[in-house]
């Protein structure tokens, strides 16, 4: 399902080498979301079901902003708000755009038992091709930003792909278009930080002292990055990880129990190659073979009695 | 007709004194050779307003049933004007109503039970009801004036669904039926409805096109300049290129004098986009048309100094070079005016100069007051605790019936306040799925110390009610609205956000109208939706 201008560089349960003639000349890209900036109009949630073709239920009010509640197959993104009171004693209404963090280093796609089902691009997007989808869930359990969803409907994985259709052919993905404020922003990796850099600046000067930017290095760093006022303090934000990092359980499986199974099936075959070719196969003789047809028909008349 | 305004002071420009020029245009634009100088221009065909008739004074005039028929064009009055209740019995009261929306709005459906949120009879309703759908913007072509008064051109995107027909068809159909009414019955006075000028191609669907051009204006006959009678700036039949041209003596037309310019003989200038900003202060001379004269800043010519300097070099946006006044901006001022001659920049004015004091035009001001709002936690002004008339505005109008529907705040001891979301727009975004699911369901935000006195938690329901009505909905809790302690005393805010109703694809909510006060401000009459008296109660 790849675009050919969208060169794979890493695909989930595969060792197969992926071509490699091209890399991107501008390096990965990211989008920059700066949370100072967000006034949680919601126009990214909407554009992104619009261009996705998703929509979700038309559900409650939980006593909250945040609408709909909880990421789904049908939400691949969506407002967190949380009310902060700083210990100035001054609230600060602190609004995240919850979705996939696409991190150079993706848990989902190191958890993925499935050929194929997850990629990652040579230009950083970790994007998920439903159709090798087996719907196991492990993927769920290797985001450290708790952002795959299982479709209950289809039982397969959803979450945003950075609208990599969009941006194999030069676009910005749709949230970034529809942002009113110059929230979200799109481009190189390196461009990217720039901005978040000059926003930094700006962002002490106004008295945030611990602005920052959010580009974790426990996943590699991600192509979705925040700026925040409290870089010092990342879960302010709705429980955002502060140092987010795969679960140890995908480490033990990919890096030890998956060779150890290998290596037990391995042994199992050669065990039994050996076994072949110094024993030799198990064969049966005639005399047990006549044996055998007499008892089965002892059995059959003792039933009849 | 309004007296032309004459100088005041030496040498004033006073660009009022070509009211006359404006007015007899506007006439011959609307009833042609039936407009003449013999019957003062059919001046009598025009209604004389007694008093304003604006939107809170329409509801009581069908509440007291002296209105009886209504036509609201994209206008959802049932949700949108305060008292909800005093609205539904007015609309109950007419003999007709005909609402023109591209939504099926409330108001079309004033008469229909829809459960607690619309608990209506409608077998004591007699009013006869229209629904006309109409087309939305994107589905026409037209102009948009925007409040920089910039006109911008807009073509037509997509059909409209359905029956939906523009607005202009609609009218238009109005129009002809009630002329041949008039024309095969006769009437009171048939004149001004008869004598209506409709010159176009399609009498029954005039074009975009048609109207703009109209209301720009023409050349009934040559217009010759002022001040040489063999020079024609206009031959007759072309489109006029500017007010300028506008004469007093019937020989030109126009619908709207300060849009005459927006297309001239050489064509739509409202359709132009060039975005060159040739002086790079964001000035797009050439992009669109905007009114006055293609003029951006209005009184351009107070930023400059008596000298004709301007007063910040590094944005010049007209200055006198020695002859004339030049720049970035169309001169809002005489072009050839030396500054030593003292005439003021504020050349609408009989004065030449700005106003404190706009003369009949205010109720009340220019300076600042204090006034409570008409329901509000005290009782009293704080700034005049002891004169009990300066309480409220005393300039605000109130009908009687209106002010016996205010409460105290021994009944209903919290502050209202209302406001719309970041997701919505006024009442129509409940009708769009994609809204509804990012915003589905109604709710009002009160403070955790109100929350918790009333014994209700994030997402538990809550009863709001005011002397006017109640509504229910969830309670969103949050730390953004804090007690009040005026004059000692703690007051509880409740934030009750506008959108919800019995229509649309969002989960069916109240209005918030419903308990809204009509209080006219003194001068605009804006309803006073900003702040009055609840009680929240847990659900």
């Amino acid at each position: 399902m790849s675009l050919q201008s969208l060169d794979i560089k890493r695909l989930s349960a595969t060792t197969v080498e992926p071509p490699s003639a091209r890399e991107p000349i501008t390096g990965t890209v990211a989008k920059l979301i700066d949370v100072t900036k967000c006034i949680g109009c919601k126009a990214c949630q909407t554009a992104c079901m619009e261009w996705n073709d998703l929509r979700d239920e038309v559900g409650e009010n939980h006593g909250t902003y945040d609408n709909p509640r909880d990421m789904s197959e049908h939400s691949w993104t969506v407002m967190r708000f949380s009310e902060y009171e700083n210990p100035n004693g001054n609230l600060e209404w602190l609004i995240r755009k919850d979705g996939c963090m696409h991190c150079e280093d993706p848990g989902c796609l190191k958890a993925c038992p499935s050929p194929g089902a997850i990629v990652q691009y040579t230009n950083g997007i970790v994007d998920f091709h439903e159709e090798n989808c087996i719907g196991c869930g492990y993927c769920v359990s290797g985001c450290p930003f708790d952002v795959p969803r299982i479709s209950k409907k289809d039982n397969r994985a959803y979450k945003c792909t950075l609208c990599s259709d969009r941006v194999a052919v030069g676009q910005e993905p749709a949230c970034v278009k529809s942002c009113p404020t110059g929230a979200i922003v799109f481009g190189t990796k390196e461009d990217m930080k720039q901005h978040a850099a000059e926003r930094i600046i700006d962002l002490k000067s106004r008295g945030f002292d611990q602005a920052g930017l959010y580009d974790p290095a426990g996943v590699g760093g991600t192509h979705v990055m925040y700026v925040l006022h409290h870089a010092d303090n990342p879960s302010l934000y709705h429980g955002l990880p502060n140092k987010p990092r795969i679960s140890p359980m995908i480490g033990v499986w990919k890096g030890l129990a998956k060779p150890l199974a290998v290596a037990s099936m391995a042994a199992a075959a050669l065990i039994g190659f050996f076994h072949y070719t110094r024993i030799g196969p198990n064969e049966v003789s005639e005399e047990e073979e006549r044996e055998a047809i007499e008892e089965a028909q002892a059995s059959k008349e003792a039933h009849h009695e | 007709m309004r007296a032309p305004k004459k100088p005041l002071r030496p040498n004033q420009l006073s660009y009022w004194k070509n009211y006359r020029a404006f007015h007899v245009s506007l006439m011959k634009s609307w009833f042609g050779d039936a407009a003449q100088a013999s019957n003062n221009w059919g001046y009598d065909y025009l209604p004389k307003l007694d008093k304003p008739y604006d939107l809170m004074q329409a509801i009581e005039l069908m509440h007291q049933g002296k209105m009886n028929g209504y036509i609201t064009q994209g206008f959802n009055i049932l949700a949108s004007a305060p008292n909800s209740k005093k609205v539904s019995e007015g609309l109950s009261k007419l003999k007709f109503l005909v609402v023109m929306d591209p939504l099926a709005v409330e108001t079309a459906e004033f008469w229909k039970p829809h459960g607690e949120f619309n608990d209506v009879d409608p077998s004591k309703i007699q009013t006869e009801v229209f629904r006309l759908p109409t087309s939305c913007f994107a589905e026409e072509s037209g102009s948009l004036v925007s409040s920089s008064r910039v006109l911008q051109w807009h073509w037509q995107g997509a059909e409209p669904p359905g029956e939906a027909r523009s607005d202009i068809d609609i009218m238009s159909g109005l129009f002809l039926r009630l002329r041949s009414l008039y024309k095969t019955e006769g009437g009171k006075f048939p004149d001004p409805i008869l004598n209506l000028t409709w010159p176009y191609a399609k009498s029954y669907s005039p074009r975009p096109e048609e109207l703009a051009r109209e209301f720009n204006g023409r050349a009934l006959a040559d217009v010759v300049d002022p001040k040489d009678a063999t020079k024609v700036l206009v031959k007759k039949g072309e489109q006029l290129a500017g007010f300028a041209q506008l004469r007093d003596d019937g020989s030109t037309t126009s619908g709207c004098w300060i849009f005459c310019g927006s297309w001239p003989q050489t064509g739509n200038n409202m359709a132009r986009r060039d975005n060159s900003d040739p002086t790079g202060i964001g000035q797009t001379l050439n992009w669109a048309w905007a009114w006055p004269a293609n003029r951006r800043v209005l009184y351009n010519r107070a930023s400059c100094d008596v000298n004709g300097k301007p007063f910040d070099p590094t944005r010049k946006l007209i200055s006198w070079n020695g002859t004339a006044w030049t720049g970035a901006d169309v001169p809002d001022y005489k072009a050839d005016e030396p500054p030593e001659n003292g005439m003021g920049p504020f050349i609408m004015t009989p004065e030449g100069v700005g106003c404190f004091f706009a003369s009949k035009a205010m109720n009340e001001g220019p300076f600042p007051e204090h006034y409570e709002p008409f329901e509000n936690p005290l009782g009293y002004n704080p700034l005049h605790p002891k004169n009990p008339r300066a309480t409220s505005n005393p300039a605000a109008r109130l009908f009687a019936g209106d002010r016996e529907q205010l409460g105290t705040h021994e009944e209903y001891p919290h502050v209202a306040t209302s406001y719309r979301l970041t997701e919505h727009f006024n009442y129509w975004t409940k009708h769009a799925k994609l809204n509804a699911i990012v915003q589905p369901e109604q709710f009002v935000e009160i403070g955790e110390e109100l929350a918790k006195s009333v014994g209700v938690k994030a997402g538990d329901r809550v009863k709001v009610s005011s002397k006017r009505g109640h509504m229910v909905a969830k309670a969103v809790v949050t730390k953004r609205i804090k007690p009040l302690t005026i004059e000692g005393k703690t007051v509880q805010t409740v934030g009750l956000p506008h959108h919800w109703g019995f229509a649309g694809v969002a989960k069916p909510g109240y209005f918030v109208n419903t308990l809204t006060p009509e209080v006219g401000d003194a001068n605009t009459q804006t309803p006073e939706f900003k702040s009055f008296l609840v009680k929240v109660e847990k659900a």
